[in-house]
């Protein structure tokens, strides 16, 4: 990295802010934060005294995601190897470049925020307080003439790039595992790098596409529901490229693999789902009940948590020097993808029915959830599944720290620079300073004895 | 493995590691300021009344503020092409003035501070005081940072410039661009609180 004390200094400051919030669950009176992941107001400002901590917290981790995403550009920018232009990079750089802009342009508004509610709740502030508020039968001493909307477009200003945060890494994971498993260089990859910067940019003017229900006008919910339809086009362009790349290719269906190509089928229910709640006529209804649970997870459980689990896999060697073991990687596969499914599909079934996500018991002792209960019980089943589907995994992952195949630097017959380097890689990382010579992805080259041919190596 | 570039520029960017980072933090920080100046605009337009800054803050005060403020911004370039030219006694002198006219911002804002808890005026008392508590001690916990790398750069900080000039040069260019924007700030926040 550019900046190594930097990147410890961001390491502290996430550790620190975890440790506050976690510490909120054992202080005495009122114990942790009780408003919610979204933190709204007026819920969060006169809710008991965790909510504090969690912002204190929240500033911590505010911190550590500025410094880190400091560094993760800096280094982008100037520690490329000699050779290494943009437009070599791997798509996972470039996917990683992009989440950085958005962490270190979109985290500040919330930080923004959260001084203000911290303001309002030390201070006693009324910057989300409205006038004449009632809690409890007492109308609330503060002053009013606060918007508690305002805290939602704060927060959305982040939420939303946030989830495109979460997508961007895993999507440039697949793109890795998918090239690297297909041996055929990706399909369209300077469309999938525009694409990205394109939705790394209209990530920032969607975000009020959360806020259909709070009434803040036609226009307002036509500009956003716009910008949301315009957004969609790039993620279905990499998508597509994905698709395609598989197109052809002879195709090694190892456990990352396995992965990435649960991915795109997931990722794309996710995506099509998503567009009815992106339509401001259509969000109503379904606004705040389980089908929104269920869409969002198709992004990011089966979405970025298999694009995850692929890049563990996938580097898992790079890291260790040993394999994981593939018979337990296919049962920690094969259990997650249907198990997934289980947990995630009925919400949508739930979610058409009407049911609320925030009912206290999930709508049991609610009359008009009772024809859809049954769904509530598969997802329920399928998420204690799930989780006995990892037991695999976590076998997996330390049994092959110690007992895995032994390998050397560059067992997937990988084209990017990081297999230049021995696994595991010592002090700093290469044994001496690596050049680029192509493109990442110089997979099945004609009239080459081998199939593959590193960015790193000379002819 | 050296990590390269943290003095000299690298050739196609034209830029050292530490320029960009505080380009990039800077960015940073016009979305934090930007969400603020966002919110103040957001509660005057919805509110029924709001009170002209000039008719309960200290307009002479600030004025007074603005003009040390930008002061220091002068001092702090003076500061900055002494070291280009490599005559370090000079540099001290800019660079302790600007330390210095940093406290003398803070003095003011005491006494602004104080005058406002004297007549009751708190960040509860309404929206008005509320940000404008908020974003006068936001910036005056900038202005505060910037002092505290100032006064190291003066200080302790100062003993790189016997073995690399260059890059101690470089380190007050970036401190120096951190104090302009906090000034910089206060240029946008004297017109919106006071004057308006």
């Amino acid at each position: 990295m550019a900046f190594p004390k930097i990147n410890m200094l961001s390491y502290q400051s996430y550790f620190l802010g975890g440790v506050t919030m976690i510490a909120s669950f054992f202080i005495p009176e009122g114990g942790a934060a009780q408003a919610g992941w979204t933190s709204y107001p007026p819920l969060a400002n006169i809710s008991g005294s965790g909510q504090t901590w969690w912002l204190i917290g929240m500033i911590f981790l505010i911190t550590s995601s500025l410094l880190g995403s400091i560094n993760f550009i800096v280094t982008t920018i100037q520690l490329r190897a000699p050779g290494l232009t943009f437009m070599r990079f791997p798509f996972f750089v470039w996917a990683q470049f992009v989440t950085s802009f958005l962490l270190l342009l979109a985290f500040p508004p919330l930080e923004a925020a959260g001084v203000l509610q911290l303001m309002d709740r030390v201070a006693g502030t009324s910057f989300f307080m409205p006038t004449g508020l009632v809690v409890s039968g007492q109308v609330a001493p503060n002053a009013g003439g606060g918007n508690p909307l305002l805290w939602q477009h704060l927060f959305w200003f982040l939420a939303h790039p946030e989830v495109y945060v979460l997508i961007l890494p895993a999507m440039g994971i697949v793109a890795e595992v998918i090239a690297n498993n297909t041996r055929k260089p990706l399909w369209g990859y300077r469309s999938m790098v525009y694409s990205l910067g394109f939705l790394g940019f209209m990530s920032f003017i969607v975000w009020a596409h959360h806020m259909f229900m709070t009434g803040m006008g036609t226009v307002m919910s036509t500009f956003f529901q716009t910008t949301t339809m315009i957004i969609s086009i790039p993620s279905v362009v990499i998508l597509t490229a994905l698709i395609l790349s598989l197109w052809g290719g002879s195709i090694r269906f190892t456990t990352p693999m396995l992965f990435a190509l649960a991915f795109l089928p997931m990722f794309g229910i996710g995506g099509l789902t998503g567009l009815p709640l992106g339509l401001s006529v259509t969000d109503i209804p379904l606004h705040d009940t389980y089908y929104v649970i269920g869409h969002f997870h198709y992004v990011v459980a089966p979405g970025t948590l298999f694009g995850l689990m692929a890049g563990i896999y996938y580097w898992y060697p790079k890291a260790t020097g040993r394999m994981m073991n593939e018979f337990l990687g296919k049962l920690h596969f094969w259990g997650s993808f249907v198990f997934m499914n289980l947990v995630f599909m009925p919400m949508f079934f739930l979610g058409l029915a009407g049911v609320s996500r925030r009912l206290f018991d999930g709508g049991e002792t609610y009359q008009f959830a009772q024809p859809a209960l049954h769904y509530n019980v598969m997802s329920s089943w399928g998420a204690w599944m799930l989780g006995i589907a990892q037991i695999p995994f976590i076998i997996n992952f330390f049994w092959s720290m110690k007992g895995g195949r032994k390998v050397g630097a560059n067992p997937w017959e990988a084209t990017t620079l990081e297999w230049a380097a021995p696994s595991p890689p010592p002090h700093g990382n290469f044994d001496h300073p690596p050049e680029v010579y192509r493109g990442p992805y110089e997979y099945s080259v004609p009239g080459r004895t081998t199939d593959f041919q590193p960015q790193f190596e000379r002819a | 493995m050296e990590i390269p570039y943290t003095v000299a520029a690298r050739e196609d960017t034209g830029l050292n590691n530490g320029k960009i980072g505080i380009w990039l933090f800077l960015a940073s920080e016009v979305m934090l300021f930007g969400a603020l100046f966002a919110t103040y605009i957001l509660l005057r337009v919805g509110s029924t009344e709001w009170p002209h800054g000039y008719t309960i803050l200290n307009v002479p005060l600030a004025t007074f503020n603005t003009i040390v403020l930008i002061s220091s911004s002068v001092t702090m370039v003076m500061a900055w092409a002494s070291l280009m030219r490599r005559r370090f006694g000079t540099f001290r002198i800019y660079q302790g003035v600007t330390v210095l006219l940093g406290g003398v911002f803070l003095m003011v804002k005491y006494f602004e501070y104080s005058a406002k808890f004297h007549h009751e005026l708190f960040p509860r008392t309404n929206n008005f005081m509320a940000i404008y508590f908020t974003l006068t001690g936001l910036h005056m916990l900038h202005v505060i940072g910037g002092m505290v790398v100032n006064a190291y750069l003066l200080g302790p900080g100062s003993k790189l410039y016997k073995t690399n000039p260059e890059w101690f040069t470089n380190r007050v260019e970036n401190s120096g661009l951190f104090w302009h924007f906090v000034d910089l700030v206060w240029i946008f926040l004297f017109p919106t609180l006071y004057l308006l």
